[in-house]
């Protein structure tokens, strides 16, 4: 058995994960149309290369990668691009983005997809191209480019490949349910990972919660003598990327850097099964295991979602009941988003829509008065003092926010779960982490402009210096031939008479 | 439907918020009080309930003067506690007024000047607390012995009458009524050259401190370890005091044993124990990390003996947390905690290392 590590704080928030009954996946008939986002994954958002009216196919590139941190967009079934326009998309902010709108024709003809024959045979840079074209981003909830990150050139290598099947938001059993119904597709994936990135050692973290995936895993790794499932107890927020690690090796990610720093990569199971299709069966990413969830839901559960399935429709598939409800949820209770318009499609890193009634997730009460009681710096899982930081966040205290280094704080919620005066911490911080990049933006704005104002005074005082010494070096050149008796006005007239008297004496 | 735009969390604890806080630390002081009362008679009781109903008063009237709404401020129980604590400080049987002038000022000059509940630098019952000691020495050491040790009986009409007219109905001055607090009696008699160990042979003595304040204090160090388990407080800040408390009596009892009193005595008098878990614990103006409520702690338990045994008063449980209020600012800043991945605590650290 290998020892689990202790992690700062964190909160045992009730899991509510029976609820959508991890384990099955249920059927999932296409949507009428589909809303796909070029903007999936973080990075540049990719650039529509069909037009409206044009007939695709399943598995069609419709978008392609602009720039190296960048991954297409597919689609996910056959049908006609009816719309190419800004649309609601899932984002905290409740932004609108470019989508491209495909409405199916219910054939679901599907390109010729074909894989590598052997994948250990094959280079290292044909393998990422291959993730990359499909389309891979982190389906854990951040959606990071996956070839980007397998790709990293750090001074040391990786030795630890982590498959990450924490899943430690409640309600959420999208992960739990890919490691029972695919688990060899996710070993095989996470060997696939490992192999490409070099790692000697592929750790399969799954909480204690569930006991069925982490069974499934075992099961599926016995014949593998580098994997090892490890579990370890429920507690929130222990499935961030820093806070597992620490938990497994005891090592802690160095702030701002990544776990690659350190020699260890992180993958989601799905993420896993994503790069063992575009590999094997050289299938682009065109849907994923969602969690259908909440009170308000006739019929919770597990479905296989295609990209772009707006979230209002997947809502009715499960007999959702408006009535009782006031929120939909984008992700987990404890970082998921309210969801602003049903329109608003599944994406990547659409892990759980959250449907709950008004009396399973109340409205937010009413703000109290801060009294320190500390229970929030008891529950930080980045070792913060979150009441100072609230403090210092209200006072708009730029320089104390970084002191108390508020660009560590995750958003992960625990504070704010636990705050008896139900103050929105995260809201505040998330706030005040923009004021802090844009104040860093502006000064590196005026820096550049300072650099390039002074570059310029320079400059004028460098050409001025030019003309003056050249003006110089020709008044002194002018004196020096007047000296010599070598008038430049008398030549000039002797010229001008000699001219004319040349003149004279043609006319 | 209209959908809910709010942000994440969208869970919350169930059953926390600055009531159960509040409801619980009033709870964890029944055991205390109800010893109290059973050695002193109801006084503390009735100090209580009428401290409570004023400091209510008090602090809606703070909230309309200051133009907030008062009508769940006033739910969240904060001021009972306030009064409470104080209420439990303050000699049994002690004139009304003397509530009605503490419960104003820790109210008022304690929490409202400041900004209202979370912002006063000061525990606000420890601010009255002190005022009174200063202003009304007399009636602030108007302790009455235990009742055992007196012959007569007090019962709640007794004690109504006491408080609200300062006549005793035994045709005797109220004075006369009061005795001297074991750590009265411990500070007065090594003032006149006697050893504490021939102190303690006298009957306001009892085996292990004071007659009835070691067990108002055991009693209440049981609430403290009520909160303990609850959650409601940490261990840090009553760790700290008493262990710093029971170190530097130790010390200077094992220097000298015939002018000082030992740590046992020291940890069961006097508001040793209510301080360590009621008091000091006040998160308000107590340090905000683990590391500075440790220092905050250690801070109140060093200044409490030291001020037992050099300063002018018997006991020092209020002037020490005050003074140590004072220093929160400064333990704040050189108490951050190194957050996950980073190499020093704070951010201005990092940029002076080489």
């Amino acid at each position: 058995m290998r020892q689990i590590f202790d992690i700062h704080g964190g909160i045992h928030p009730p899991e509510r994960k029976e609820l959508s009954d991890p384990g099955f996946v249920m059927d999932c008939p296409p949507p009428s149309k589909l809303v796909l986002p070029v903007t999936q994954h973080i990075g540049a958002p990719a650039r529509p290369i069909v037009e409206v009216g044009d007939t695709v196919l399943g598995g069609q590139m419709i978008a392609e990668a602009q720039g190296p941190v960048s991954v297409p967009v597919h689609s996910p079934s056959s049908g006609t691009v009816t719309a190419i326009a800004s649309r609601a998309v899932p984002h905290a902010s409740g932004m609108t983005d470019t989508c491209i709108e495909i409405t199916l024709d219910g054939r679901c003809e599907w390109i010729t997809c074909e894989g590598v024959a052997d994948w250990r045979a094959e280079s290292k840079a044909v393998l990422l191209d291959r993730v990359r074209l499909a389309g891979v981003a982190g389906l854990g909830g951040a959606g990071f480019p996956t070839a980007i990150k397998l790709a990293s050139d750090r001074a040391i290598g990786i030795h630890t490949l982590v498959i990450n099947g924490t899943e430690c938001e409640p309600y959420i059993t999208a992960d739990d349910t890919v490691m029972q119904c695919f688990a060899r597709e996710v070993v095989e994936g996470a060997e696939i990972l490992a192999h490409m990135v070099g790692a000697e050692t592929i750790l399969l973290a799954v909480e204690d919660n569930k006991h069925e995936a982490a069974e499934a895993m075992k099961d599926a790794s016995a014949h593998l003598a580098s994997a090892e499932v490890v579990t370890f107890p429920t507690k929130y927020p222990s499935g961030g990327e820093k806070q597992l690690i620490e938990l497994l090796l005891n090592v802690q990610v160095p702030s701002g850097g990544i776990p690659a720093d350190i020699g260890v990569l992180c993958q989601n199971p799905g993420t896993a099964m994503a790069v063992r299709a575009a590999l094997i069966d050289g299938k682009p990413l065109t849907d994923r295991i969602t969690t259908l969830t909440g009170m308000a839901l006739g019929k919770p559960g597990n479905r296989r979602v295609m990209l772009g399935t707006p979230i209002g429709e997947l809502l009715a598939l499960g007999d959702f009941n408006s009535e009782t409800s006031d929120r939909v949820i984008h992700g987990g209770p404890m970082m998921g988003f309210a969801v602003t318009d049903l329109d608003m499609p599944v994406v990547k890193i659409t892990n759980c829509v959250l449907a709950p009634t008004r009396s399973e997730i109340p409205p937010p009460q009413p703000q109290q008065a801060c009294i320190r009681c500390g229970l929030c710096a008891e529950v930080c899982p980045a070792s913060l003092l979150p009441q100072q930081l609230y403090w210092f966040a209200r006072a708009k205290d730029q320089e104390q926010l970084e002191r108390h280094n508020l660009m560590d704080c995750i958003e992960c919620g625990a504070c704010a779960y636990v705050c008896p005066s139900h103050i929105p911490l995260v809201q505040y911080y998330r706030s005040a982490k923009g004021s802090m990049r844009e104040a860093s933006k502006e000064k590196l704005r005026s820096d550049n402009s300072r650099v390039r104002f002074e570059a310029r005074q320079e400059r004028l005082e460098r050409e001025t210096a030019a003309r003056d010494a050249k003006r110089a070096a020709r008044k002194a050149a002018a004196e020096a031939r007047l000296e010599a008796g070598d008038d430049p006005v008398q030549a000039a007239i002797e010229r001008a008479k000699a001219k004319k008297a040349q003149q004279e004496g043609e006319q | 439907m209209s959908l809910l735009h709010v942000s994440s969390p969208h869970i919350h604890k169930p059953f926390s918020s600055v009531e159960q806080v509040m409801k619980q630390v009033l709870l964890a002081t029944i055991p205390g009080v109800l010893v109290m009362t059973w050695f002193f008679g109801p006084g503390t009781l009735l100090n209580i309930i009428f401290g409570s109903a004023l400091a209510l008063g008090f602090e809606a009237w703070a909230l309309w003067l200051r133009g907030k709404d008062f009508k769940s401020p006033l739910k969240d129980h904060s001021v009972i506690v306030t009064a409470t604590l104080l209420c439990i400080a303050l000699p049994p049987y002690a004139p009304w007024w003397l509530i009605a002038v503490g419960v104003g000022v820790s109210v008022l000059l304690g929490k409202h000047v400041f900004g209202g509940l979370g912002y006063n630098p000061f525990n606000p019952a420890m601010v009255a607390y002190v005022l009174l000691l200063i202003s009304f020495p007399v009636e602030m050491t108007r302790w009455l012995p235990v009742v055992d040790l007196s012959n007569i009986d007090i019962t709640f009409a007794t004690a109504l009458q006491i408080i609200f007219t300062e006549q005793s109905p035994y045709q005797i001055a109220v004075d006369s009524l009061s005795g001297a607090t074991p750590l009265d009696i411990m500070k007065t008699q090594i003032g006149l050259a006697q050893t504490p160990e021939l102190i303690q042979q006298n009957s306001a003595f009892g085996l292990l401190a004071g007659q009835g304040w070691q067990w108002v204090n055991i009693w209440f160090a049981i609430g403290g370890l009520f909160l303990l388990y609850r959650k409601v407080i940490n261990w840090h800040i009553p760790f700290a005091m008493l262990f710093a408390l029971t170190f530097i009596s130790l010390i200077t009892w094992l220097i000298s044993p015939e002018t000082t009193a030992s740590p046992l005595f020291h940890l069961l008098s006097g508001g040793t124990m209510i301080g360590a878990f009621f008091i000091a614990t006040d998160p308000v103006s107590a340090a905000t990390s683990r590391q500075g409520k440790l220092l905050y702690g250690a801070g109140i338990g060093v200044l409490v003996i030291l001020i037992r045994n050099l300063g002018g008063y018997p006991d020092a449980v209020a002037f020490a947390v005050l003074l140590m209020n004072l220093c929160v600012p400064l333990l704040d800043i050189v108490s951050v905690p190194r957050p996950v991945g980073q190499t020093t605590a704070r951010a201005d650290e990092r940029k002076s290392a080489p």
